[in-house]
């Protein structure tokens, strides 16, 4: 082939590649979703344990891309049996009614080498909020690494309602972290 | 009659009172069921009054080292003196055990204690769920194991004041 028709053939497939956002396939036994927070002034970190990330990014165009993260609200491990089938009842997930909690985002927008802001909606136990967090992403052996923390108050969502309101037993602020292991 | 020191009575009076409230601390709020802020309070109030008995522990043992106890009464016979000598060095030994196989098993679970809500106890390790089921009977046991010399130690102390009729346990009150 001749050098220009090359250089065309290779310019128009750097284009196309540029121009789209790839979905990516999350590694879901890497990647985690946890819940860090306060109770009686002692930091916990519990992770759900069933979550569905789906995340279209592309590297070169970050604008472009996408972030959808669903977890199921009774999979949150505290640790102990007692705990984790409190924490799906009514007054705190209710998971019952409200089975999935979701982030889905809107724009994401770059911040700098390896930084993103990620804003969108976040529904809680059918409560809707639109929140934005930064995300810090690395390539690792071909695969991409996201990490987010996502800063929320929990009794905007009504979650430990009665008599676990009581913010010196359980903080107000709970901080949603996201750890993201993905390949093309 | 020679008594104990005022701070070797002081010390082992108030740990008496934390390590009972410890104890019966722990068996109730095992027991609650499901999960409450009741239940959340009390395993708090289990774990400070743990390391507030590690701490005095710690005292006691210092204390102890630099000033010897009464001697035994004349005409007490030697096994009498030689069981009291085994009791006491197992209780010494415990007042440590206890609290530590107790922090062991709380880091071991990942919740790190936060002494009077205001002190971070830096957990030693990270906890897994298999490190939590071998420091959860430890703790229980040593717990029973406490259990037991107590019973043993305090009857031992009636029985000498009121059958034996001697200053054994006048040598512990101010």
């Amino acid at each position: 082939m001749k050098i220009t028709h090359r250089v065309l053939l290779a310019s128009l497939l750097g284009l196309s590649l540029a121009a789209s956002a790839a979905v990516l396939k999350t590694d879901a036994a890497k990647s985690s979703v946890s819940a860090t927070f306060k109770q009686m002034n002692v930091p916990v970190e519990s992770k759900f344990k069933k979550h569905a990330i789906v995340i279209d990014y592309n590297a070169a165009a970050p604008d472009a891309s996408k972030a959808t993260v669903e977890i199921e609200t009774a999979s949150l491990d505290l640790g102990e049996a007692e705990m984790n089938k409190e924490v799906a009842k009514k007054e705190w997930f209710n998971s019952a009614q409200f089975p999935k909690a979701t982030f889905v985002s809107s724009s994401i927008k770059s911040a700098g080498p390896g930084k993103l802001t990620v804003t969108g909606k976040l529904t809680i136990k059918g409560k809707t909020t639109d929140v934005s967090f930064p995300l810090t992403v690395k390539a690792e052996g071909g695969k991409q690494v996201f990490d987010g923390a996502l800063p929320i108050k929990r009794l905007a969502y009504n979650i430990g309602e009665g008599e676990w309101k009581d913010t010196s037993m359980v903080a107000d602020d709970v901080t949603i972290k996201f750890h993201v292991v993905a390949a093309p | 009659m020679q008594r104990y020191t005022k701070t070797a009575m002081l010390l082992h009076w108030l740990m008496a009172i934390l390590i009972i409230a410890a104890f019966f601390l722990g068996l109730t709020m095992v027991d609650i069921k499901g999960f409450s802020p009741t239940k959340l309070r009390y395993y708090s109030w289990h774990k400070w009054l743990g390391m507030t008995v590690l701490a005095l522990a710690v005292l006691r043992a210092l204390w102890r080292l630099r000033h010897a106890p009464p001697p035994a009464p004349a005409g007490m016979p030697r096994w009498q003196h030689q069981a009291s000598e085994l009791m006491h060095y197992a209780l010494y030994a415990l007042i440590f055990a206890v609290p530590l196989s107790g922090y062991l098993y709380t880091t071991a679970a990942n919740v790190p204690v936060v002494y009077l809500g205001l002190l971070p106890i830096p957990p030693l390790f990270e906890g897994t769920p298999e490190l939590k089921a071998v420091f959860k009977p430890i703790h229980y046991w040593l717990t029973m194991g406490m259990a037991a010399a107590v019973v043993a130690h305090a009857g031992a102390a009636l029985k000498h004041h009121f059958i034996d009729r001697d200053d054994i346990l006048k040598r512990m009150l101010p």
